[in-house]
């Protein structure tokens, strides 16, 4: 069967399945609503794996083409640049059709269980269709605009689901936040688009990527050696687009909306929140690549340095959280953050193209245990009806299925082998050490910190003991529905993991910056040196979280005001509130609908005042009164008779 | 005869009917109501099928339909000419929809139903004969026919200080058209060579202007009476700084006219100024338009600015009309067919999504009998039809792809980006900024009305959008997201009618 | 030996004036009315004077003279039955009361 012939069903399914579930689930029965969603995205998965399986394996040793499987104009602004809809196969996107598939799928059936009788549950299903078809039509994207396109539509799914108990006002906030501080992020983006399409005049992928003499020809040529203030226009351009995925992806600054996000349904946060739609920047950069390699090397190391600047930043904020979902937030802000290092330190082609290999590995294994450790968290809340850490402990026993696969999910995350996570962060690290050492510097010590904090949180949750105010009900497995996604995403981490340690289907022979295959050697002097600051990372943490004592309090009272700062998440909200709050809405809004009420509204009353008291100031003279108008008569004919008598004499 | 007419002449035939109907006969004057604007929607989707059929056929003579001019005014050479091309087909289409879902808005009237539809009426006939007149005498007549009923509707229907904003909006709006009036008596006595038959046919005052223009005659009275006629449509576009008759005037008409006006009448302003002001004056218009981009500039981002702190839901939304009204003229300032193809599209957009929410929240208003967005809150929980509305509304406005206002702001944010000017190319940056503020007020909005706990325990007892209210609601939403989905044959046509006027700039 | 012209004039001059200064400054619509009559007799002399003196042989002056006092008394009983309109109504016939109609 060709697969690849089936390509338009990727997006249809899905559309198809928000359009049903959107408009007439509303008289279905939830249940059918929710299997009828699962099982049409199921078959979707199916054609996603079969067409990325036919393309890898059709291709499997040769330089990898980039298929357009169908492109059709959606519309026409100038006679060059023409916005349309396709399906563009290549090493990335297949990549991103399997993770988004898998997690997704898995989400879909987790969700029948975990949002079983919630109120609104067919429009949970719906949403989730829409942002599956969004995300399926991001990463195929074809052109710059059709990415966009789709970019906006999961900003959007992403706030219908953060916002989806509505009457929760911490959820609705949370919502706005994340859309206005994305959308923020989006207009660099647009703009970044607008600059590259004018001079370049198209959208495409296929021409605008397109390699030939170690230089991108068509931005060469059209906009080399152009400046603007000092910079040269490529840069500005590139860094714009960068702006826009730093939003997505919750880069320093824009990383704010991530953490509150986590109000939304925990397997929406899962799917959205920690495995798909926060890589699209990755994605993104890493779509645009050779752009950036070529033609803006110095955009791509600032990108290195703000990706190192987030991942050590939030990995510092992660140790300081209680809220479960928050820590998992942080340690996602973290590991995106990594992979947009891996990015920034990466070459073009073959071994030098290691940064670029290591960080969609990472987006692939990441998507993986990430998701699982929401899921896993899910399920945690699921089980005591809380966030919090404080109402927690010793669960182990009580959700065996949860605390098997959370284990396996925090080892991989805290790079331990044969675990996946360790092989994609380990090449993101000797990426890094070969690039530049204080990144590599930053992101060893950021290794460590995140199995202190997954740590923190795995001894947190299932051992330590039990809250001092005990359980509110008896903690339970969660049902079948939760627990089996849970054990496929973590039977995925194993696999991938034992497969790359003894060489087979190693990552790299499918994704290269040069879409050629290349075998990787793992690096054992520097996965050592990593492992060991995985496993001091985990010492720490069982020396403090292991069983219940005072410990943690000890060390916190020594390190007292950083403790703070990084459990307030070091002010920044606050200070984009200040922004907002006193600043935008304050000094410029409130300005000017005074002045425009005022001002501008006011020169319009007081013209009409004008005229109003000019008509009030003559009417007097019309009074109605017949002698005051004979008396002026009279005057007058007197008046003119003097004049011309005294004339005419 | 004529197709075109037939828009003027269907209201005409239902004004007669209702006039002659007897008393106070609600359901029969809503029934002859409701009949007649489906037959204005399928007299304008027929007109846009054949339309379609004709270009594709290979007719590219610049108007389609047009009728033999009918002399009416012998003295001054002013005649009934009717012509359409893709621009105008647009316009009709939009708005013949917007007054069959303003007559399904209008059955919540309940007093004096029969002198309001009469006035609704009229109004429909000076929208529609302006949109089809190729006179500009006609077309200015056309234009006050559909200002005057303004007035009453809203100082008769409508609620709160609606005889202040009743003067006030059509004070203004007559203040426009005095500067209009000169505008065009300027363009009618200096577009003519010497000794010539002077005309007010447009076709033919453009090409005595491009005539004039290659003889090297002085054109230098273009730059009178340009800005004159720009402001004069301008202030209807609602403009900077002449749009504050716009939050008032929204505020207190009533729902169906606030429709009808946001809908359709602002689109006038923006038709006129291009099809008037930058066609017939197209030298001064390159001369002068950096002004009006600095203004319209301005309308973008203040009037996004402004909407973020309104209380009241009307004032929100006519300052987010304000800003995108704005972006037309703007976009049409850019003077490239990309641009002023976007520019259209964004009037067409507007006028659905902004008429969508003054039906929503005139149905919103209707229940809770408030508009300010401090009393009301978590209205989801107990009208989801109205409020899910809303919110698609609300998304259609601040550009979510798959609804109309997504392709209408990125063609012309792409479209005027591809100005080879600097200074162009730095107000498209300005201008897309809006996009941001935009969801501010309207998540803003929507965060505080519709989602969060309940504020008054008395609106837990409001009902849903019955049937009529439906009607209206899903068509403007089927219609928005038809253009959403598929815009290419709506901006083919509209960027061939383009073609031709951006050709002489 | 009669008198001059012009003392005629001078005497249907100050009749004239006498009328217009009553005529804007009282309050009274009586004495408005009279002041209206001394106006048209103003008028009358002059006719009477002019056909006198300049055109002896003809008698349009005197006709007019006499159209004059017919069209003032008819006025006359016209003005009094307002007048006494007035009065029944406000209880006075000062000119001040009755302005409705300029509203």
């Amino acid at each position: 069967m060709e697969f690849l012939n089936l390509a338009p069903l990727v997006l249809a399914l899905p559309f198809a399945m928000f359009l049903i579930i959107g408009l007439f689930g509303y008289k279905m029965c939830p249940k059918f609503a929710g299997i009828l969603g699962t099982s049409v995205f199921a078959l979707t998965s199916i054609v996603c794996y079969g067409i990325a399986i036919q393309y890898f394996v059709a291709n499997y040793g040769m330089e990898y083409p980039k298929e357009v499987l169908f492109n059709f104009d959606w519309l026409h602004i100038t006679e060059n640049l023409v916005i349309s809809i396709g399906f563009l196969l290549d090493p990335i996107s297949a990549t991103m059709l399997i993770v988004i598939s898998t997690v997704s799928l898995m989400v879909h059936i987790y969700s029948l269980g975990y949002m079983h009788g919630e109120d609104g549950f067919q429009r949970y299903y719906a949403v989730l269709s829409l942002f599956s078809f969004a995300m399926l039509g991001l990463v195929v994207a074809t052109n710059i605009f059709q990415m966009y396109i789709f970019w906006e539509l999961v900003g959007v799914s992403s706030f219908l689901l953060i916002s989806f108990y509505f009457k929760k006002p911490s959820a609705v906030r949370a919502a706005k936040k994340a859309f206005i501080v994305t959308r923020f992020a989006d207009m660099f983006f647009l703009i970044g688009i607008l600059i590259i399409s004018y001079y370049t005049q198209t959208f495409d992928f296929g021409i605008l990527t397109e390699v030939i003499d170690g230089q991108v020809p068509i931005v060469h040529e059209t906009m080399g050696g152009i400046t603007l203030g000092g910079l040269s226009v490529i840069s500005i351009a590139v860094f714009l687009i960068f702006l826009g995925g730093a939003g997505k992806s919750a880069m320093f600054p824009f990383h704010i909306w991530l953490p509150d996000a986590m109000e939304g349904p925990t397997p929406a946060s899962a799917l959205i929140h920690a495995a798909t739609m926060v890589v699209a920047g990755v994605y993104l950069v890493a779509r645009l690549f050779p752009v950036y390699s070529f033609e803006a090397p110095e955009v791509l190391e600032v990108i290195a340095y703000i990706g190192a600047f987030t991942s050590i930043f939030s990995a510092i904020i992660a140790c300081a959280q209680t809220d479960i979902k928050r820590v998992l937030a942080f340690s996602t802000i973290s590991q995106i953050a990594y992979m947009m290092v891996a990015l920034g330190v990466s070459g073009f082609g073959g071994e030098e193209g290691l940064g670029y290999t290591a960080s969609m590995w990472h987006l692939f294994t990441h998507a993986m245990f990430k998701a699982l450790l929401f899921m896993g968290a899910g399920a945690i809340i699921h089980a005591v009806h809380s966030n919090e850490m404080d109402a927690m402990g010793n669960l182990r026993k009580k959700l065996p299925i949860t605390h098997a696969t959370f284990l396996i999910a925090c080892l991989a995350i805290a790079g331990i082998p044969p675990f996946s996570g360790f092989f994609s962060k380990d090449e993101i690290i000797v990426a890094a050490f070969e690039a530049n050492k204080w990144v590599f510097a930053v992101e060893y010590i950021v290794a460590g910190l995140t199995a202190f904090y997954m740590f923190r949180l795995y001894f947190r949750i299932f051992w330590f003991g039990e809250p001092d105010n005990g359980f509110e009900h008896e903690p339970h497995e969660a049902p079948s529905t939760m627990t089996i996604p849970l054990i496929v995403l973590a039977a995925i981490t194993v696999i991938t993991g034992i497969c790359w340690a003894f060489g087979i289907l190693q990552f790299s022979q499918f994704v290269s910056s040069d879409s050629l295959g290349y075998a990787i050697e793992t690096h054992w002097s520097i996965a050592l040196l990593s492992i060991m600051a995985g496993l001091i990372g985990i010492c720490v943490a069982y020396f403090l979280y292991f069983k219940k004592t005072g410990r943690p309090n000890t060390v916190v009272s020594y390190i007292k005001r950083p403790y703070l700062w990084a459990y307030n998440r070091f002010y920044i909200d606050e200070i984009y509130l200040f922004i907002t709050n006193n600043i935008i809405f304050k000094r410029i809004c409130e300005p000017i609908a005074w002045f425009d009420r005022h001002i501008i509204d006011g020169f319009m009353n007081l013209l009409a005042w004008f005229t109003n008291s000019a008509s009030e100031g003559t009417k007097e003279v019309q009074d109605g009164n017949v002698q005051s108008y004979a008396w002026v008569y009279i005057m007058g004919v007197i008046v003119i008779t003097l004049v011309s008598i005294l004339n005419y004499l | 005869m004529n197709i075109l007419s037939l828009f003027v002449i269907i209201p005409l035939i239902m004004m007669a009917i209702i006039f002659c109907i007897k008393g106070e006969n609600k359901s029969l004057i809503r029934v002859v109501m409701s009949v007649g604007g489906l037959a204005l929607l399928a007299v304008s989707a027929y007109l846009t099928i054949n339309y379609l059929k004709l270009r594709s056929g290979g007719d590219d003579s610049e108007f389609l339909f047009t009728n033999t001019p009918l002399m009416w005014f012998e003295s001054l050479n002013i005649h009934y000419a009717v012509g359409v091309d893709g621009i105008s087909v647009a316009m009709l289409l939009l708005s013949s929809i917007i007054v069959i879902t303003g007559v399904f808005v209008s059955y919540a009237i309940e007093d004096k139903v029969k002198e309001y539809f009469l006035w609704f009426l009229m109004l429909s006939i000076g929208v529609f004969g302006f949109f089809i007149s190729l006179d500009l005498f006609t077309m200015f007549l056309f234009y006050e026919v559909a200002l005057i009923p303004m007035y009453l509707l809203i100082g008769l229907w409508g609620s709160g200080k609606k005889e202040y904003s009743a003067m006030k909006l059509t004070l203004m709006l007559m203040g426009g058209s005095a500067f209009l009036m000169v505008g065009i008596l300027g363009i009618y006595y200096n577009s003519t060579p010497d000794g010539a038959l002077r005309t007010f046919n447009i076709q033919e005052i453009s090409q005595n202007v491009a005539a004039l223009a290659n003889s090297g005659a002085d054109m230098s009275w273009q730059n009178i009476f340009f800005p004159l006629t720009f402001i004069g449509f301008g202030v209807l576009g609602a403009m900077f700084p002449f749009h504050t008759w716009s939050p008032d005037g929204h505020a207190s008409a009533p729902t169906a006219v606030s429709m009808l006006h946001a809908g359709v009448l602002m689109k006038l302003g923006g038709y006129g100024c291009f099809r008037v002001a930058m066609y017939l004056m197209p030298q001064a218009a390159s001369e002068l338009s950096w002004i009006f981009i600095i203004l319209t500039g301005i309308s973008v981002v203040y009037g996004a600015f402004s909407a973020c702190v309104q209380t009241d839901l009307k004032y929100i939304n006519a300052y987010s009309s304000v800003s995108h009204c704005g972006l037309v003229l703007f976009a049409l300032l850019m003077m490239n067919k990309a641009a002023m193809t976007g520019a259209i599209l964004q009037m067409v957009s507007h006028g659905l999504m902004t008429a969508l929410f003054f039906a929503l929240i005139g149905m919103i208003y209707g229940r809770t009998h408030t508009r300010d967005i401090r009393e009301m809150g978590g209205l989801m929980k107990v009208m989801p039809v109205l409020c899910v509305c809303y919110v698609i509304a609300g998304l259609a406005s601040l550009g979510l792809p798959g609804l109309s206002g997504f392709v209408a702001e990125m063609t012309i944010f792409v479209g005027a980006f591809q100005h080879p000017d600097l200074f162009h190319r730095i107000f498209v940056i300005l201008g897309c900024s809006s996009i941001v503020i935009t969801a501010v007020y309207i998540l803003r909005v929507v965060g505080k009305i519709l989602f969060g706990p309940m504020q008054d325990p008395h609106h837990e007892t409001l009902t849903d959008a019955v049937w009529y209210e439906k009607v209206a609601v899903f068509s403007l939403i089927f219609a928005i997201a038809a253009i959403g989905l598929c815009p290419l044959w709506l901006s083919d046509m509209i960027s061939e009618g383009i073609e031709n006027i951006v050709k002489i700039f | 030996m009669s008198l001059p012209l012009e003392c005629y004039l001078v005497v249907s001059t100050l009749l004239f004036f006498i009328g217009v200064f009553g005529f804007i400054v009282r309050k009274n619509l009586i004495s408005i009315l009279m002041s209206i009559e001394l106006i048209l007799n103003a008028a009358s002399i002059n006719f009477i004077a002019f056909n006198r003196f300049l055109f002896p042989d003809q008698l349009e002056g005197f006709m007019y003279s006499l159209f004059i006092i017919v069209v003032a008394a008819a006025e006359t009983a016209v003005a009094i039955s307002i007048i006494i309109n007035v009065y029944r109504k406000k209880k006075n016939i000062d000119v001040k009361s009755i302005n409705e109609l300029k509203y």
